[in-house]
């Protein structure tokens, strides 16, 4: 068992078990947040798979997109109301402290560590050059297709969402 | 443990499938539905992504993730403004309570 197994039980449990929550959890905060989890399990499974590019992708539109959207979804169709919003601070002392130290063995760790420069090496294989390759010649009808799509969806959410005019 | 190999991706993408398939089909709040359909697609990805890497088909699984990828951003907008306008209408989102296309 090498540590490219070890990679995937990880990702693979994370994934499932935090899928598991998502379907059987009553609190539908409780869920979207899971999800999270599930989708960075997923995004570490492309990874292993050897799919750099869909892996950001991934973390970029699911996590910051998809899972924002369902999160607001979730705020604007329930009535949130027993939490209560405080913003007081506690602990000022001891966080200033701890901070303060933290950063000070963080800035001198980066001023006086002997930093490597120096020509940028070549990234190696990955998928960005070809699969940027694929869709402007084998996959552009798809491609500007999806463009259209996604404008589509763009103006029907708006038109679908807006408020009427009294 | 055996190594590693297609078949492991291709259990976690079915156990992923079928609790997607398990919210769809339990939950009561569009909400949750929404949130099923998003495990499914990601299953699907997983599928695409492995047969790409263990099929030697090239890179058109992964160009069928990302397609998918943005399907479903699109999908979870128009899917969500129709919650809201559901909302805004019925006062709630249970998809067992909301049988008329109008008031």
């Amino acid at each position: 068992m090498n540590l490219y197994d070890i990679i995937f039980y990880l990702f693979a449990a994370i994934t499932i078990i935090s899928g598991f929550a998502v379907v059987s959890s009553k609190n539908i905060v409780h869920a979207a947040f899971n999800l999270l989890f599930t989708f960075f399990g997923v995004t570490g499974i492309y990874v292993l798979l050897g799919a750099d590019f869909i892996a950001v992708v991934q973390v970029i539109v699911y996590i910051g997109g998809i899972l924002i959207l369902l999160l607001f979804g979730v705020m604007l169709t329930n009535k949130i109301t027993s939490v209560d919003i405080k913003s007081g601070t506690l602990h000022v002392i001891p966080a200033v402290l701890g901070v303060g130290i933290f950063a000070g063995v963080l800035i001198s760790l980066m001023y006086t560590t002997n930093w490597k420069t120096s020509v940028l090496s070549d990234p190696g294989n990955t998928t960005i050059y070809n699969l940027g390759k694929l869709l402007i010649t084998d996959y552009v009808l798809i491609f500007e297709l999806l463009g259209i799509l996604l404008l589509v969806a763009l103006i029907g959410a708006a038109s679908i969402a807006r408020r009427e005019k009294d | 443990m055996l190594h590693v190999g297609l078949h492991h991706f291709l259990i976690v993408s079915a156990v992923l499938f079928s609790l997607g398939i398990y919210a769809v089909v339990t939950r009561k709040n569009a909400i949750m539905v929404l949130m099923g359909i998003e495990l499914i697609l990601n299953s699907a990805n997983i599928n695409f992504i492995a047969f790409s890497r263990f099929g030697n088909f090239g890179l058109g699984g992964q160009i069928m993730a990302l397609f998918i990828i943005i399907l479903a951003a699109a999908e979870a907008a128009i899917a969500l403004a129709i919650v809201l306008n559901v909302y805004k209408t019925f006062a709630n989102v249970d998809i067992d309570e909301i049988n008329k296309l109008k008031e």
